[in-house]
């Protein structure tokens, strides 16, 4: 069965009748197939039984017993995406693939760049059995130049990118981000980018391969920064929580243990909604003359910060927020993790999804920050399970014979 | 026509798109028009308050010197319109009966109440994708929060996560909350264009910036939902498991470099720096001695932790971030820098693709290095990137007011006069 035309359905999710083969793995490119599974794109995912997925052997585990199928952290990740074993060194798994690549309108990747030639799936390869075909390539450092084979992990790229130097206190060493932060930035652009190669190839019927760098990619986010220092020549660097529009401009102490309240007061408007709200008499510290102007509140920084912290260390931060955006005051609790499933909002929007898994049972995925009026994504199935569509994907979608597929089995290529 | 309007014919040449965003939503038009749509920020009379957010060129506060400006405004067009007044709203239905795309980045109801909302636009044009982009989404009990970059990133539970242990949790230095939510937009965009072409129907999406936040978190949530136990911030260190951590950042002679000691199938990058810190003259018999090939992700103790961060602290001490980076490169050791401005300007890779785009702002007389293309195609080839240097205020009306919607002159001075445009 070969790629057919992309099925014109309204009123369906919008990338209904879109094929991915998806050989992403760890987190940036599972991340990038997960929104096109959400939004209806049959994503199958090419795994290895010998070399599975880093976030397969990840905690946290269902009942903290690790297994190949019990991790929360892949089974988020994969929703809404089939999964088939290949053994890629087998001598029969390309023609395998290459038959595959017939059926589907892109194909994605984020290995070190070369991986897919070394299996001879490279996009010139793949364009002999389908010209139309899109692919799409992510690395740390993108495809060619001296560090294009440059290994790396998660917290590798917020240093080399400059996050993390932009990150911590200014007498204080820098931190890193949270997690593999660059990871959760590049899929949006990936996305974005993967539906124009999609659009163009509809239009003139051409393939096409795209090469995206994540530090290239992530650059985007701090590009400020990067024209500061070549127009200027500034170095710019970690100044804390502070701002140089607003004071007070931080995370201020709550009742509780480790509880904060995030805050900034950037106008006239916030300050004296703040002033309002400690002080209601209109009197006391916060209508100290050294206090009413942004300018006066930056030269008494810290004093003004210690005050502050001191009358928001008794109030509980949920309470706080509220009270302080009813004086129209910026202000949000610091969620936590536990905070995050409880927040309104969040709610409000179905932030968490609850999929109901084979080997780990119900477990908690975060739906996709968009709401579409007419054609909205659903996460629908839960992650695979290693080798779990094995024969569905090669007997029904692409028409293997029950003969082919039981040889293909006994030659040990689906593993 | 906008393809050939620029000259270049990148991704998504054919589209054009109307981008109403400020300092909320400009990623999303900028994504779009790296891609090659032809994109026209709609700013009003006087600019975008964009437009007030330094650094400056030269230090110097003014519209036209946004250094933030420039780097989400770059590669648009931009008119200027007052939709508070009639002949605004009207300009602008013109404008979106031939667009593709509308993005806006007011507060929600705002459009609305100028009666610009969705409804009235879809009447106007039916294939009209529009795409909201706001902190906490239209509708639920936050959507009319005031929101800042550090509200933002504390309720979309990055903050907490980020900083040292016994401090109060830190933002970047840099707001990336409205980012987030910006390049969401794009990628909104594109599915519901995707939807567009084969249906001929247009759409509305509601893009959340908490939400885009919320998730950047890995498997945080999975921990509070699998575990029940709440992950908390590292500080220089990164949890592997239990009680275990290892130091990821580095103070070296001049800055800070990253390196995480790791055993099991990278033993061998750990025994390299062992070996170089020999050479150097330290006693690391004891560290020689673990055995570092047998030792699983996550079994670093902090007693091995301790007895190491010595020693290794005092090696990197020792040297410069270069020497240090190089020296791993040919060494084999999982060492990078924690890399500052100044190393991004003059990264060898960086330089060998091409990345940074000079582009041209004759009215200050200086050309400027862009970061640039966050795509190229697999042969190196531009198939996105940066054309056109950012726009003056309104420096686009008398091309698109006269040259596309027929206006006399007469009226564009009339529409001048009463601050229209």
């Amino acid at each position: 069965m070969t790629a057919g035309p992309e099925r014109p359905i309204a009123g369906e999710k919008p990338l209904e009748g879109i094929n991915v083969l998806d050989f992403c793995w760890v987190a940036v490119g599972p991340m990038t197939t997960k929104y096109l599974g959400e939004y209806g794109a049959t994503v199958v995912r090419v795994e290895s039984v010998k070399r599975p997925d880093v976030l397969r052997r990840a905690a946290p585990y269902k009942d903290g017993i690790s297994g190949i199928n019990r991790s929360a952290y892949f089974a988020s990740y994969n929703a809404n995406k089939m999964g088939i074993t290949v053994d890629m060194r087998h001598p029969r798994a390309r023609e395998l693939m290459l038959r595959m690549a017939k059926w589907a309108h892109l194909v994605t990747e984020n290995f070190t760049p070369g991986t897919m030639e070394s299996w001879g799936l490279g996009f010139d390869q793949l364009k002999e059995v389908n010209p139309g075909i899109v692919m799409f390539s992510t690395s740390m450092m993108g495809r060619g130049g001296p560090m294009e084979r440059q290994p790396g992990f998660g917290p590798v790229l917020s240093s080399l990118v400059g996050l993390t130097n932009l990150t911590g206190w200014p007498d204080r060493d820098p931190v890193n981000p949270y997690g593999a932060y660059t990871d959760f930035i590049v899929p949006r652009f990936a996305v974005a980018a993967i539906l124009a190669g999609l659009d163009r190839r509809r239009r003139t019927g051409e393939g096409i391969h795209i090469d995206m760098s994540q530090l290239e990619t992530t650059l985007h986010f701090s590009a400020p920064v990067l024209l500061d220092y070549a127009v200027n020549g500034r170095e710019q660097s970690r100044m804390g929580n502070r701002d140089s529009g607003a004071a007070p401009h931080g995370v201020f102490p709550c009742a509780g243990d480790d509880r904060w309240i995030a805050l900034g007061c950037f106008s006239d408007g916030h300050w004296e909604g703040l002033q309002r709200t400690i002080a209601p008499d209109g009197s006391g510290w916060p209508y100290n003359p050294n206090f009413t102007t942004l300018l006066s509140r930056k030269a008494n920084e810290d004093e003004l910060e210690r005050l502050l912290a001191n009358w928001t260390s008794s109030w509980e931060a949920g309470a706080l927020m509220e009270t302080l955006q009813s004086s129209g005051v910026p202000a949000g609790m610091v969620n936590d993790c536990r905070d995050l499933f409880d927040d309104a909002q969040l709610q409000h929007r179905g932030h968490f999804q609850w999929l109901d898994h084979p080997e780990i049972g119900p477990y908690a995925t975060d739906a996709s920050e968009m709401v579409f009026s007419l054609t909205p994504g659903s996460l629908d199935t839960p992650a695979p399970l290693l080798g779990e569509y094995n024969s569905h994907v090669l007997k029904d979608l692409i028409g293997l014979s029950d003969e082919e597929y039981e040889s293909l089995e006994e030659d040990g290529v689906l593993e | 026509m906008p393809g050939a309007q620029t000259g270049i014919d990148f991704l998504l040449a054919p589209y054009r798109v109307l981008d109403l965003t400020d300092e909320r939503g400009l990623l999303a038009g900028k994504i779009l028009a790296d891609l090659g749509a032809d994109v026209l920020q709609i700013e009003p009379p006087g600019g975008s308050p964009a437009r007030n957010i330094g650094p400056f060129h030269g230090d110097d506060p003014l519209p036209e010197k946004s250094l933030f400006w420039w780097a989400y405004a770059a590669n648009k067009r931009s008119i200027t319109l007052d939709l508070e007044q009639k002949d605004g709203r009207a300009l602008l239905e013109k404008l979106v009966a031939e667009a593709d795309f509308l993005i806006e980045s007011f507060s929600p109801g705002y459009l609305d109440g100028l009666g610009l909302g969705y409804q009235h636009l879809a009447e106007v044009n039916p294939k009209l994708v529009m795409v909201s982009i706001t902190p906490f989404g239209q509708d639920g009990p936050y959507s009319n929060y005031q929101a800042t970059d550090i509200v933002g990133m504390a309720l979309g539970g990055f903050m907490y996560l980020t900083g040292d242990d016994d401090r109060a949790p830190v933002r970047i230095s840099f707001p990336h909350f409205y980012l987030h939510g910006g390049a969401a937009g794009a990628a909104a965009a594109m599915l519901a264009h995707t939807h567009r072409v084969t249906s001929g129907q247009g759409q509305y999406v509601d893009v959340s910036c908490q939400q885009a936040v919320a998730k950047t978190l890995a498997h945080a949530p999975q921990i509070w939902d699998i575990e029940g136990s709440v992950l908390k911030r590292q500080g220089v260190y990164r949890q592997t498991s239990g009680e275990n951590r290892v130091r990821i950042n580095w103070p070296c002679k001049d800055g800070y470099v990253n390196y995480m000691v790791q055993g099991g199938s990278v033993s061998y990058s750990t025994r390299a720096l062992l070996s170089w810190m020999g050479e150097d003259g330290l006693d690391i018999t004891e560290l020689e001695a673990v055995d570092w090939e047998e030792m699983g992700y996550g079994a670093i103790t902090p007693e091995l932790m301790e007895q190491l961060g010595g020693p290794l602290g005092d090696f990197f001490k020792g040297h410069t971030r270069a020497e240090l980076v190089e020296g791993s490169l040919d060494r084999r050791i999982l060492l990078f820098p924690v890399a500052t401005p100044s190393d991004l300007q003059d990264h060898p890779q960086l330089e060998a693709r091409r990345y940074f785009k000079e582009l041209d702002h004759p009215e200050l007389g200086v050309a400027v290095r862009y970061p640039g293309a966050f795509i190229k195609s697999g042969d190196g080839g531009d198939i996105a990137g940066l054309y056109r240097r950012p726009p003056l205020i309104g420096e686009h009306n008398l091309e698109i007011f006269q040259g596309e919607l027929g206006l006399s002159t007469p009226e564009l001075e009339s529409l001048k006069r009463s601050g229209v445009i």
